[in-house]
């Protein structure tokens, strides 16, 4: 039978061991005649059992605790109340009683203290809520948006008109990030506004945009980590801001010291 | 996604992290991003697909992203420049030290398919599918690689000290 010429491509393979038997010996027979060809195989595979020494160690370190905690999902979905969801068909009855019982007795003993603390708890601080927000609706693949930047005037008109005072999504194109759209949301007492953008790589950051801020007049950037999601906020006079991203603080910052000049000089 | 199984990938995750950056830190926040990122969009991770596979994409993205990101401080990747120089006791650990400062001066595409085929011994398919290029691209730079590695350990060797322009 004919041999197929021999190519870099086959002794690669062959180094790697993943040749089929027939052509391995193949290989093995032009090596023989080949001496220094021979003597450059080995070397790779030396090389390849080197590498292999050197960086195994790593395997057997203890994993840092900030990389540990992002093996559990970012915000919501505690495995404690999914597994009690899980039971919940189970015990229905029991839990039925129980609630009844418990919010009989907490109407019983006083609705107006329960009712002040239940309002209290919420109120959600501002960064927190524009986290929580993007990671609902950022990695939505269909429908991130409800008004897509095509419709960039009437997004505009619209959330202006929701937000009782006119809001535009500042321009980051310069910085590499395009407008996808936006949406209109439930705030602590109202609506409040959220855009969105990409950059060429498909990375979504959000700016959250509320006009709900009546009490705090502190206009500082504050930054946040929300689990996995970064959050840059600051408060300038009713309106609180915060962008909300996936990625590094410092590109992070990049990007909110962009979103701020543009504001501060609209 | 799976907590226990992507919990389970994140010391392989580290080890190529550290290969291919040569420095622990930007190592782990190489890790760090990529778990980030595959939160951000575990909506366009099909389940039962190949979790590990899919990570080691993103972080290839992620670290392609950096490299074309000006402003990033990939230059203190480069521990060449700043390696303060230890007295080597043991042979071995001499060793140990060439391979690696070779493998530093691997270009970055030529390294990374080094080391997912010899480290995480992907097939070449894998590798091309991982990095999103052809599976010819992958063995021109395997064969690339290869054979600077084994040029520059020699250069070592022989202990002629050239620089290897990239």
């Amino acid at each position: 039978m004919n041999k197929l010429p021999m190519t870099e491509a086959d002794l690669q393979a062959w180094v790697d061991g993943v040749l089929p038997e027939m052509r391995a010996g193949e290989v093995e027979e032009y090596l023989a005649a080949h001496p220094a060809e021979a003597e450059r195989l080995c070397a790779y595979q030396a090389h390849k059992q080197a590498l292999k020494a050197l960086f195994e160690p790593v395997l057997d370190e203890p994993v840092p605790e900030r990389l540990r905690a992002l093996a559990i999902p970012p915000v919501a979905v505690d495995p404690q109340k999914r597994r009690f969801l899980e039971r919940w068909s189970l015990q229905r009855i029991a839990a039925g009683l129980l609630v009844a019982v418990v919010s009989g007795a907490a109407g019983w003993l006083g609705h107006a203290q329960y009712q002040a603390a239940e309002r209290q708890a919420q109120v959600m601080p501002l960064p927190r809520q524009a986290a929580v927000a993007h990671v609902v609706f950022s990695p939505d693949v269909r429908r991130p948006v409800e008004v897509s930047a095509a419709q960039e005037d009437q997004l505009v008109a619209w959330l202006s008109k929701r937000l009782g005072t006119p809001v535009r999504p500042p321009k980051l194109g310069a910085i590499g990030y395009e407008l996808i759209g936006g949406r209109l949301l439930p705030g602590n007492s109202g609506p409040v506004a959220q855009f969105m953008y990409h950059d060429a790589s498909g990375q979504r950051l959000t700016l959250y945009v509320t006009t709900e801020n009546t009490t705090n007049r502190d206009t500082g950037f504050r930054f946040a980590q929300e689990g996995p999601v970064n959050v840059f906020y600051w408060i300038d006079g009713k309106f609180g801001y915060a962008l909300s991203a996936g990625i590094g603080k410092s590109e992070l910052a990049r990007v909110a010291t962009a979103v701020y000049d543009q504001l501060e000089h609209k | 996604m799976d907590n226990a199984a992507l919990l389970a990938e994140i010391p392989r995750l580290r080890r190529y992290a550290r290969a291919m950056l040569g420095n622990r830190a930007a190592a782990d926040d190489l890790v760090q991003d990529t778990l980030e990122r595959a939160w951000a969009r575990c909506a366009l991770w099909r389940a039962g697909s190949d979790l590990r596979a899919w990570l080691f994409s993103i972080m290839h993205n992620l670290r392609v992203d950096q490299l074309r990101r000006p402003n990033m401080p990939i230059h203190s990747f480069d521990q060449d420049d700043f390696e303060v120089p230890t007295r080597a006791t043991q042979n071995d650990r001499l060793e140990v030290q060439d391979l690696e400062s070779a493998l530093r001066r691997l270009p970055d595409e030529q390294r990374e398919v080094l080391l997912l085929v010899a480290l995480e011994e992907l097939s070449y398919a894998e590798v091309a599918d991982t990095l999103g290029i052809p599976v010819g691209t992958v063995m021109s730079r395997l064969a690339r690689g290869r054979e600077r590695l084994r040029l520059l350990l020699e250069d070592q060797t022989s202990g002629v000290n050239l620089r290897v322009v990239r």
